[in-house]
């Protein structure tokens, strides 16, 4: 059985861990290219809804899982929070996205049922 | 009724294209992504798998880093260009649609109804595109690393404006608010520049995987030609 590399996959893990938990409190806060697009046209409120004018985001509705614990990369809505919303976020699409494509994996070896790591 | 600020959204929310719109896209989606799971078996085994996972972790995370692009204006990765380098074109399409996803259902960002539209540009478009542009430059990629990081900005700054022209694609089918013209005009532009952005990351994360890890590139680990027998991870020490 060939040998995992796991320290490879220790540090990325890492990497994505600082990123979302430390770096991303250095993240712009202005509205991305999408959301700038969507918006021309209207004059916005401090908190960036439009509340005059003619622009896309008009028709925006409130969304549905805006009371959701994690809703805006925030625990709980309090400020600061932003990298502890990253971790958890990150953790979370690890273990999806990794439990899925290990359900979805050919197994080694003729389905060896003796795979130990 | 709490409002939110959404500066940190940075995806389609529902209600900017109309009903029946989402619904084709869902639609859309919905088929790609059957594809997706059928052809992603062949591309996952042991090693793969995990990557995969760590993959998808690591664009859900680059995801948060919002960078300037112009005064009030900020854009931030995609990755399916990236997905699809590192862990093929029917994985990576699964990687971007479940960060998406989790988005969606747990961080209040792209809506529940635009999930449709959002996997198919961010997740089908985007990746696909960006892998067809890597394919195409594959001599390039398999001659030397250097070349491996063109290829990752070229075809990383091609799905960034490929995903912004789906969603003009939307908006003129079922949108409102501002002219075509405009929304074509901004919407490619921006992503113009924040295609740079895309294509730096991944270039960046492409060229890392590929000093350590070279066995862990999708793109030239397939690249042998197919009278090769192909064995997995063969480079690796």
């Amino acid at each position: 059985m060939k040998k995992l590399p796991l320290a490879f996959y220790a540090g990325f893990l890492v990497v994505a861990l600082l990123l979302a938990g430390v770096v991303s409190y250095a993240a712009s806060g202005s509205p991305d290219g999408l959301d700038a697009v969507t918006q021309t046209g209207c004059e916005l409120d401090e908190s960036g809804e439009p509340v005059g004018g003619q622009c896309i985001a008009r028709n925006a509705g409130e969304h549905a899982t805006g009371g959701s614990p994690l809703a805006d990369y925030a625990v709980g809505g309090s400020e600061g929070t932003t990298g502890v919303a990253g971790v958890i976020g990150v953790l979370l699409t690890l273990l999806v996205a990794g439990g899925l494509f290990r359900v979805l994996r050919r197994r080694s070896r003729d389905e060896a049922p003796t795979q130990v790591e | 009724m709490e409002t939110h600020t959404g500066l940190v959204a940075m995806h389609m929310s529902d209600g900017i294209v109309n009903a029946p719109t989402s619904l084709l896209f869902g639609l859309v989606a919905v088929l790609g992504l059957a594809v997706c799971v059928a052809r992603a078996r062949r591309d996952l085994d042991d090693r793969t798998a995990p990557m995969a996972g760590l993959v998808a972790a690591f664009v859900f995370a680059v995801q948060m880093l919002n960078f300037p692009v112009l005064p009030g204006v900020s854009g931030h990765l995609l990755g399916g260009a990236l997905c699809a380098i590192l862990v093929g074109p029917y994985v990576g399409a699964l990687c971007v649609s479940i960060v998406l996803l989790l988005q969606a259902l747990l961080f209040a960002d792209g809506g529940l109804s635009a999930l449709g539209t959002n996997i198919t540009n961010m997740a089908l478009l985007g990746t696909f595109v960006g892998y067809g542009v890597a394919v195409a430059m594959r001599r390039i990629a398999t001659r030397s690393r250097g070349g491996l990081v063109v290829t990752a900005f070229v075809a990383a700054w091609v799905n960034t404006v490929v995903a912004s022209l789906g969603f003009v694609v939307q908006y003129a089918i079922g949108g409102e608010g501002l002219a075509l013209g405009t929304v074509f005009g901004l919407m490619t532009g921006f992503h113009a520049l924040i295609g740079i952005g895309e294509g730096l990351i991944t270039a960046l994360t492409v060229g890392a995987v590929a000093a350590v890890r070279p066995d862990l590139v999708y793109l030239t680990r397939t690249a042998a030609p197919s009278l090769q027998i192909k064995t997995p991870g063969v480079r690796s020490s």
